[in-house]
């Protein structure tokens, strides 16, 4: 259903922005109702992370301060909020499509850069340690299959993920 | 004899090689055949998500090609695994723009995802292929004078509508199993709520918090032990109360365990055999209670 009105509403570029990225389709459905704020449990821990405040702020273009702020990074995703959402905004997603728009311009938390070094040099996120992979025979484990660690970083090479960190992990 | 290939991923092997070791025996024995294939890489699971979308989905498509290759549908331990694997084998199936936008990058690995495969979490392989009463025949210890407090974590409930797990606000899969083993289901506050995990390495003392919570309300319940199906939910709530006993100086001593280590014990598996040497709480006084 599309109403007349809606062309003529002022469009936010960073709404529009997020909005055009895979997992942040939904933004502007938000009505801030604050569905996904009762529901969250880092909400309830913290004052620094609010989902609805999150999704305020990229609605009304602080494209700054959410994507240099602590605020994106701490959401557990847990989908809570995003499975009670009565307008169906897919909230962890679009905090995903934040958090990719934040790392593309290089503000990067270091266990993310972690992770990934993890990821383009063994194929694993968390890396296995020799002591652990000796010690599988002794518990009466097989041994580990080779991680395909070439298709890997054919795929992160195409879709430029291997970019992000150009010059650090290369060497 | 059914057969599934096993998706491991990292932190199991990296961490874990209890729960490895004691899903690897107890599927065997209830008829579950559990194929290891080769190349299979990381799962990418929220980390990588948070990094990119677009990749994250890729690699995800890339394992569950793997399958598809090798014509078996994929079982999986660790529910951050199933989480990444499932919710892309669902997106990919049922949007053709985006399921053609990832296969355009998969030519690079030489890969094609078609959609022909499932990805299933292994309390549904319990569910659905071995079942509940072929499971209570299996059962040959007495876990009559056990609470256990369930613990499903996130990722295998939520979301819903791409994993088609279980009911997110009112599951009861795992509690089911439990009672199938004959131990007791016991109900604590905040039962569905996250275990924090994720928060780890960014934010712990939020982490820590959240993970406290869940000792605190699982203690009060006098429930035995937490059982857990995730890994991660497990590092956060096992090493978590050492964590808590240097930050809060509380002691809790809550033995967590893993649903496959309950069910090989279940299934008179020795626990010397289960390597639970790996657990930080030790697990003694409630396995004296299994007879």
């Amino acid at each position: 259903m599309t109403y007349e009105k809606e062309e003529k509403r002022p469009v936010i570029e960073f709404s529009k922005e997020i909005s055009s990225r895979l997992g942040g389709e939904t933004i502007t459905f938000c009505y801030q109702c604050g569905t996904c704020a009762s529901s969250c449990p880092v909400a309830k821990t913290t004052e620094k992370f609010n989902p609805r405040e999150v999704i305020k702020q990229s609605l009304l273009g602080e494209r700054q301060e959410i994507l240099t702020g602590e605020a994106i990074w701490l959401c557990c995703s847990c989908y809570n909020c995003q499975e009670r959402c009565p307008q169906k905004v897919e909230i962890a997603d679009v905090i995903y499509a934040l958090r990719n728009t934040a790392i593309k311009e290089g503000n990067i938390p270091n266990i993310y850069t972690e992770f990934a070094s993890g990821l383009m040099n063994e194929g694993r996120i968390v890396p296995i340690s020799k002591f652990l992979e000796k010690k599988r025979p002794e518990v009466g484990l097989p041994p580990l299959k080779p991680a395909g660690i070439d298709a890997l970083r054919k795929i992160l090479s195409a879709t430029g993920f291997d970019k992000l960190w150009p010059k650090k992990e290369a060497s | 004899m059914t057969s599934y290939a096993l998706f491991l991923g990292c932190t199991i092997p990296a961490r874990q090689p209890h729960y490895e070791l004691s899903a690897r025996k107890s599927l065997a024995k209830l008829g579950i055949e559990l194929v290891d294939l080769d190349n299979m890489t990381c799962c990418a699971p929220p980390p990588l998500q948070s990094i990119d979308l677009e990749t994250s989905l890729s690699i995800a498509a890339y394992n569950i090609c793997l399958a598809e290759e090798a014509d078996l549908n994929i079982i999986t331990l660790c529910t951050g695994c199933f989480e990444s694997l499932a919710m892309a084998n669902t997106l990919l199936k049922e949007h053709e723009k985006l399921k053609e936008r990832v296969n355009k990058i998969l030519t690079s690995a030489g890969k094609e995802f078609k959609g022909e495969k499932e990805v299933r979490h292994y309390l549904q392989v319990l569910m659905n292929d071995v079942g509940l009463d072929r499971l209570k025949k299996s059962v040959t210890k007495d876990l009559g004078n056990l609470k256990v407090a369930s613990f499903s974590g996130c990722h295998a409930l939520r979301p819903s509508h791409l994993l088609k797990f279980d009911d997110p606000e009112r599951p009861q899969i795992f509690d089911t199993l439990i009672e199938t083993l004959g131990a007791k289901s016991v109900w604590y506050r905040n039962k569905l709520k996250c275990c924090g995990g994720l928060l780890r390495g960014y934010a712990d003392d939020v982490a820590l918090a959240i993970a406290r919570d869940k000792i605190v309300n699982t203690t009060k319940a006098g429930a035995d032990c937490i059982s857990t199906l995730c890994p991660f939910c497990f590092l956060t709530l096992d090493l978590g109360q050492m964590l808590i006993k240097s930050a809060f100086h509380e002691e809790y001593n809550m033995p967590v365990i893993h649903y496959t280590e309950l069910l090989s014990l279940a299934l008179g598996i020795e626990p010397k055999e289960l390597a639970l040497d790996f657990h930080k709480v030790r697990l003694d006084k409630m396995i004296s209670k299994i007879a």
